[in-house]
């Protein structure tokens, strides 16, 4: 993508040669992945549920197929964000949704007996992969991660605090103690 | 060079570049000393400022010595000079820099037609700040070309180091104008939301500026540590309510002014099921700014108040409470900072011994680190406030 703002940059602006080490983690790789999968998912659930219900021989539940749909693009959307581990145990959640549904229709009755199975076992594997992702995220993101300190020595002030409050005060308010006078718009 | 480059939604990677190069006679290169991560840089870390493309470096707030200067750079500056960079690249010469308000300067910003669709008029050219704002590579880099170098920099004295007189760049500057928009009286109580690096240096200025009493608001104990070192009476919101707890330290009156050095990044707490509606709009694109501390500051701010706001706001905010803005006769003032404005006061408080920016660093890292420190200071991992960087 890269090679195509290179085009576009001015003869002075530096263009990128080589790309190095990133900010993302292997945790948001993943979460990044599974996100895109979600709404991938979401998208197919939402507009084709014959497509689905009919693999799984679950015909008539086109409407339960349409809102898992929706559900599944709301994860991948919080997925993808910044608050990706709300969106990652959102698919959790989603998961077991599915598990408990597909459940439902391992019956020895259902032709797509086979099929069905397929689908959990998908979705058994799925839920351990955005398990592992969840738990990465809130890990490597953990804000307790690294040393706790405290800065109460930190005042910025070298001469101290008492000696500097009210120092830079307007010249107006140090000789007469009088209300200031608006700051005029223009250069101090 | 090495270069922080952003190449997507929390992607920062360190890459190799090709050194800047002279491009117009008043362009000047420097070799970056010191830079530092702002807070406003993890917006485009998130993304939710438009307008990025993949390969545009990083960084806003860096310093260096001048390796080349261009013919018309005028004598202003030599090979040698040691200069801070202010984060709005101004011309010195158009109507609005005559008038002092240098972060709407009429000429620095390269994509003006851009800009003006969107804003309505055109500001001024930023480093490492989307091409809203022209698209000029940033400093978070080995070395910066610096456009309309001969007004565009802040000399420094050998008498400061680059710790001391780095943030006057973007933070001190910035802090500093929140807390002067204020118009600050002997009598005032002074409420400031976020403890971040611009909170801290707002809490420093309004202390400078003679303020009766300064309340600082946020939810990091760290941060918290620090605001109550520099004067301040905290709130840890977590744990306490911000209205009842600034109604009562106020005699039910609230604070005279507010200062709102959080922007659109609010906290999204269930405690404040707004914060929660805003996210979710967010993230279905129905609105771009999380607005909950300026709601707050409406409610709280004393009638006839004024409310400074130096925290970045991007583009559309939702149930800004008019009502309660208007009838209370409420001021609000706000902008980028017209750094240069404020330069000289600040140097002579710098070099006067009355403060001292740098007590807001935490990390000082090589520029190599970079990637994992936005990772660092944005978790508010290892009790992160500032990050500096030494390419």
């Amino acid at each position: 993508m890269f090679h195509f703002s290179n085009l576009v940059r001015s003869k002075g602006d530096p263009k990128l040669v080589r790309t190095g080490h990133s900010s993302l983690t292997s945790a948001d790789r993943l979460a990044r992945g599974l996100g895109w999968f979600s709404i991938a998912l979401g998208t197919v659930e939402l507009f084709a549920p014959r497509r689905v219900t009919r693999a799984l021989g679950m015909e008539g539940r086109e409407t339960l197929v349409r809102a898992y749909g929706m559900r599944e693009i709301a994860a991948g959307m919080m997925t993808l964000s910044p608050d990706k581990k709300a969106g990652l145990y959102g698919r959790i959640a989603g998961d077991g949704l599915d598990i408990v549904t597909l459940l439902a229709e391992l019956r020895f009755g259902n032709p797509r007996y086979g099929s069905v199975m397929a689908a959990l076992i998908m979705v058994g594997g799925i839920t351990v992969l955005d398990t592992i992702a969840a738990q990465d995220v809130a890990l490597q993101h953990d804000p307790k991660r690294g040393r706790r300190r405290s800065y109460s020595e930190r005042s910025g002030f070298p001469k101290g605090l008492a000696a500097v409050r009210g120092a830079a005060r307007p010249r107006s308010q140090l000789q007469s103690g009088a209300a200031p006078q608006p700051v005029p718009a223009g250069v101090s | 060079m090495k270069a922080l480059v952003w190449h997507g939604k929390e992607d920062i990677r360190c890459d190799t570049v090709t050194d800047p190069e002279i491009e117009h006679e008043r362009d000047a290169i420097i070799k970056v000393t010191s830079c530092a991560i702002c807070g406003s840089d993890l917006h485009l870390f998130h993304n939710y400022i438009p307008a990025m493309m993949p390969g545009d470096i990083m960084g806003h707030e860096s310093m260096g010595e001048v390796v080349e200067v261009g013919a018309g750079v005028d004598g202003k500056l030599k090979k040698g000079d040691r200069i801070v960079v202010p984060f709005t690249i101004i011309c010195g010469e158009c109507d609005q820099c005559k008038r002092g308000n240098f972060s709407v300067c009429e000429t620095t910003n390269r994509n003006k037609p851009l800009a003006d669709k969107v804003f309505g008029h055109a500001t001024a050219g930023l480093f490492g700040y989307t091409h809203l704002t022209g698209g000029y590579p940033g400093g978070q880099a080995e070395y910066l070309r610096v456009p309309y170098a001969d007004a565009t920099h802040i000399k420094v004295p050998d008498s400061l180091s680059d710790e001391q007189a780095l943030f006057l760049s973007d933070i001190l500057p910035t802090g500093w104008q929140a807390a002067v928009q204020c118009d600050i009286e002997p009598t005032d109580t002074v409420a400031i939301w976020g403890c971040g690096p611009i909170g801290q240096m707002s809490i420093r200025s309004a202390i400078l500026l003679g303020a009766k009493q300064v309340i600082a608001i946020d939810r990091i104990p760290e941060r918290l540590s620090m605001a109550e070192a520099g004067g301040a009476i905290t709130i840890n919101f977590d744990d306490e309510s911000v209205v009842e707890r600034l109604q009562e330290l106020t005699d039910g009156k609230g604070p005279e002014k507010c200062i709102d050095a959080v922007g659109f990044e609010s906290h999204v707490s269930m405690g404040q099921p707004d914060t929660l509606l805003d996210r979710a709009k967010q993230m279905m694109m129905l609105e771009s700014d999380r607005p909950h501390v300026l709601r707050e500051i409406i409610y709280v701010c004393r009638p006839g108040g004024i409310i400074s706001i130096p925290g970045v706001y991007g583009g559309l905010a939702d149930k800004i409470p008019m009502g309660p803005l208007m009838n209370k006769g409420l001021t609000i003032r706000t902008g980028q900072t017209h750094v240069n404005r404020w330069t000289d006061d600040l140097l002579h408080l710098i070099e006067s011994g009355q403060i001292d920016p740098s007590f807001v660093i935490t990390h000082s890292v090589p520029l190599e680190r970079g990637p994992d420190m936005y990772r660092v200071f944005r978790d508010k991992q290892d009790s992160c406030i500032k990050v500096v960087l030494k390419p």
